[in-house]
């Protein structure tokens, strides 16, 4: 049947018709709806994992428990998982193991935008790059395949304008698989170093194995047509390459990235004139290209290396074409920033944080948001869970002093993630750091997962629950205290007394996110023009729906969801919901 | 279709720009098309400027569209349409919803919201579609249907056959908003 998917639907699918029975993840843009697809299929078990690493290790488990297993996860998240990944890499898989990697050049929503096919280099593992989304199904069911022929998991390298775009595909029946006997091979998966040493020869003889299969493999795929002009390119680059340069070039489109098919390589390189290597971030294919002695390839001395290319950029740079034409658009039109929903909980928490003058040790989330005008109360931002240990590092360096002024804040998935650790080492090391976990009930930004600490499992279904309180003082940190941040008096009190003390602490802003179907939505404010001195005030939280005319405040009853924070805080009275007037 | 169709849908992020590309997606693929659309998830969508591309023909390779190249701009917000003019091409159409949100710099008053908006896009397109599109959705009393008033103001404007709209817009939208969502098409188709 012939269906639109976006590139996440279609890796979902692939494993499906592949006959995946395990599938595990950590949520994150743009990798979070291959899970969230396969949630639907009844005949494979998902999960949310609480991190990448955690993801990978039951992926490995399953792989050994004989069933076929994919795993995904963001490029950030590979670093998460680099430990299980190294060395799984060594122990090879039972049932077939695919792990899908997305990229997110030009960091539409991430802190970085690392080219995860180095570590499909570094890792010793083969990695396939589709550029479409019937390429994400073919690659999908194409790796378990190798996986299973060559004893290696297979990494699955998208890009967020493959993961979210859609095309047509075609898809399948299922293809299900039997349940593999588990296997007592102490040499093969008890990683020690006597059964490393030898399982490493074996890993060097299969990528040997794999090169070769690379050169026969037809998603190395040579298209001559003039031999003028050769372009050697992978992934969402092909497209653009296809879009810019139609058919009046010749191709060698890489499917598989790693390892690469030399022969082919140098053939296609002599047979064309001129040889162009068009990929987007890092020169991964260039660099292998010079190693194999072939000179004359232009690559990213004409392509950049930060941001996404596109068919505009390979048109430019090899046809020498432009048709750009001076703006049309004002270059100093306001931006739009993205902004903290209406009655979002972090509002009230990073409101009085800016008032104390905290240091904000931030985390990856939707308050991260927090950092941007007017709240601008976020100081550092680097990656999951650093805002605990990173905190813990300030004050040691600092001292005591210093760390009154200093808090981490973390979400609620984000702490069950990586926040934990920290958190221990706060606490065994002396720690005095205040930590404010921001408990909105769900994982946020990526759109609603549940995690452990919201009693669901991927399917809604009820589960145990991560009572934070609990675990807290468990780690040893024995001021834990919880609040809901609307009640800014009283978490401003929270936040001067924990901070002002000499002792580790927690303090749990509890408040679910305004946009769950719980969450319940009351009558929009409004501001009393008699009443209201334009102070400015309830400005200062930055909520989209206070509008400053001028000469007073108005708000937007469309956008409105009546959490009556900016009431709370109005020294005037000037702002009521619409039937108390 | 001898040449590929490419249609930008820009508005901000909550206006529903995502909905109107499926439905979208779903006529080209009722009409035998090669289809590609592209959409950005995550930090995009927190009440930020977004931006959807869908290219429809007879072979798609880029789901990207490019700076002036785009056969139709299709604005949900008047900022947006000015945000992304330059990716209209030259004899390009663009259909504007005639409805202005503030972003945070306006609300703020840390920057002014231009007051010439209409004025430059009439400058720049031989081929601009005025609608109030919000004004249609508030007669249906559904404020939410915006986007697809919009829709419908596109497939009057590309004169598409009404009746494959109708039946992506069954297959796309969930029964119980169905209604308002139908009224609202025709209301822009009319």
């Amino acid at each position: 049947m012939k269906k639109l998917m976006i590139g996440n639907e279609a890796i979902a699918r692939g494993a499906y018709e592949a006959g995946a029975k395990v599938a595990t993840a950590y949520p994150g843009t743009p990798s979070t709806e291959i899970t969230e697809y396969i949630s639907k299929y009844d005949e494979i078990y998902s999960e949310w994992s609480p991190n990448e690493k955690v993801a990978l290790e039951v992926a490995i488990g399953a792989s050994f428990g004989g069933v076929r297993t994919i795993c995904a996860m963001k490029h950030v998240g590979l670093n998460v998982a680099a430990d299980p990944l190294f060395t799984c890499s060594y122990t090879g898989v039972n049932a077939g193991l695919v792990i899908v990697v997305a990229d997110d050049p030009g960091m539409h929503s991430s802190q970085n935008e690392q080219d995860s096919r180095n570590y499909a280099k570094a890792a010793k593992l083969p990695m396939l790059e589709p550029s479409d989304s019937q390429e994400c199904i073919d690659f999908v069911k194409m790796a378990f395949e190798i996986s299973e022929g060559y004893d290696t998991p297979v990494i699955v390298k998208l890009s967020t304008r493959v993961s979210h775009s859609q095309s047509i595909v075609e898809t399948g029946p299922r293809n299900e698989k039997e349940i593999k006997p588990f296997v007592d091979d102490f040499m093969k998966y008890v990683m020690m170093p006597a059964m490393g040493r030898k399982r490493h020869v074996v890993v060097e003889e299969r990528m040997e194995k794999l090169s070769a299969y690379s050169d026969e493999v037809q998603i190395n795929d040579i298209q001559y047509n003039d031999c003028s002009i050769g372009v050697i390119t992978d992934g969402i680059a092909y497209q653009y390459c296809r879009e810019a340069l139609s058919e009046s070039v010749s191709y060698l489109k890489l499917g598989m990235v790693y390892p690469l098919p030399k022969e082919k390589i140098a053939s296609f390189a002599s047979k064309v004139d001129k040889l162009y290597i068009v990929e987007e971030l890092d020169p991964f294919i260039e660099e292998a290209i010079a190693v194999m002695g072939i000179k004359g390839a232009v690559g990213k001395a004409l392509f950049p290396l930060c941001g996404e290319l596109s068919s505009s950029i390979v048109r430019e740079k090899i046809l020498g074409t432009s048709s750009l034409k001076s703006s049309l658009t004002p270059s100093d039109i306001p931006v739009r920033p993205p902004v903290l929903c209406p009655g979002c909980p972090h509002r009230g928490v990073f409101y009085i944080l800016k008032k104390l003058k905290m240091k904000v040790i931030g985390d990856i989330g939707c308050y991260t948001l927090g950092a941007l005008p007017p709240l601008e109360s976020m100081d550092t931002c680097v990656c999951m869970g650093a805002s605990v240990s990173m905190t813990h590092g300030i004050e040691k360096a600092r001292g005591r002093e210093f760390a009154r002024k200093v808090v981490a804040v973390i979400g609620d998935s984000t702490f069950a993630h990586s926040g934990i650790t920290g958190l221990v080492d706060i606490a065994y090391n002396k720690g005095v750091s205040t930590v404010i976990i921001l408990d909105n009930s769900i994982t946020g930004m990526t759109g609603h997962q549940e995690n452990p600490t919201t009693g669901k499992t991927i399917k809604g279904e009820p589960t145990a629950c991560l009572d934070l309180e609990k675990l807290c003082e468990a780690l040893g940190i024995k001021r834990v205290r919880t609040c809901d941040p609307y009640e800014t008096k009283e978490f401003e009190k929270i936040v001067r007394e924990e901070t002002g003390i000499e002792a580790p602490s927690v303090i749990i802003a509890k408040r679910p996110c305004a946009l769950l179907k719980t969450t319940v939505i009351k009558k929009p404010y409004n501001v009393d023009p008699e009443k209201c001195k334009y102070c400015k005030l309830c400005l200062k939280i930055g909520c989209p729906s206070i509008v400053d005319k001028g000469d007073g405040v108005v708000i937007n009853t469309a956008l409105c969801i009546g959490c009556g924070l900016c009431a709370s805080l109005c020294p005037f009275k000037a702002i009521s919901q619409e039937d108390d007037q | 279709m001898k040449k590929n169709i490419s249609i930008l849908i820009v508005g901000v992020g909550g206006q529903g720009t995502l909905l109107t590309s499926r439905i979208l997606g779903d006529v080209a693929m009722k009409l035998g098309y090669d289809v590609k659309m592209s959409e950005l998830h995550g930090m995009a969508q927190r009440g930020g400027s977004v931006v959807t591309y869908v290219r429809m023909g007879e072979k798609v390779s880029s789901p990207i569209i490019e700076k002036n190249s785009s056969d139709v701009i299709l604005a949900f917000e008047e900022l947006e349409a000015l945000r992304w003019l330059d990716y209209l091409k030259e004899d390009g159409i663009l259909i504007l919803n005639t409805q202005k949100i503030d972003p945070m710099p306006v609300i703020m008053r840390k920057a002014a919201y231009p007051s010439d908006i209409v004025e430059k896009l009439k400058a720049a397109s031989d081929n601009m579609v005025m609608t109030d599109a919000l004004g249609i959705a508030r007669e249906i009393d559904n404020i939410k249907v915006v986007n697809v008033v919009m829709l419908g103001k596109l497939a009057k404007v590309l004169d598409m056959e009404k009746d494959i709209f109708i039946e992506a817009i069954r297959n796309t939208v969930p029964e119980k908003f169905l209604l308002p969502n139908l009224k609202a098409f025709d209301s822009g188709y009319n």
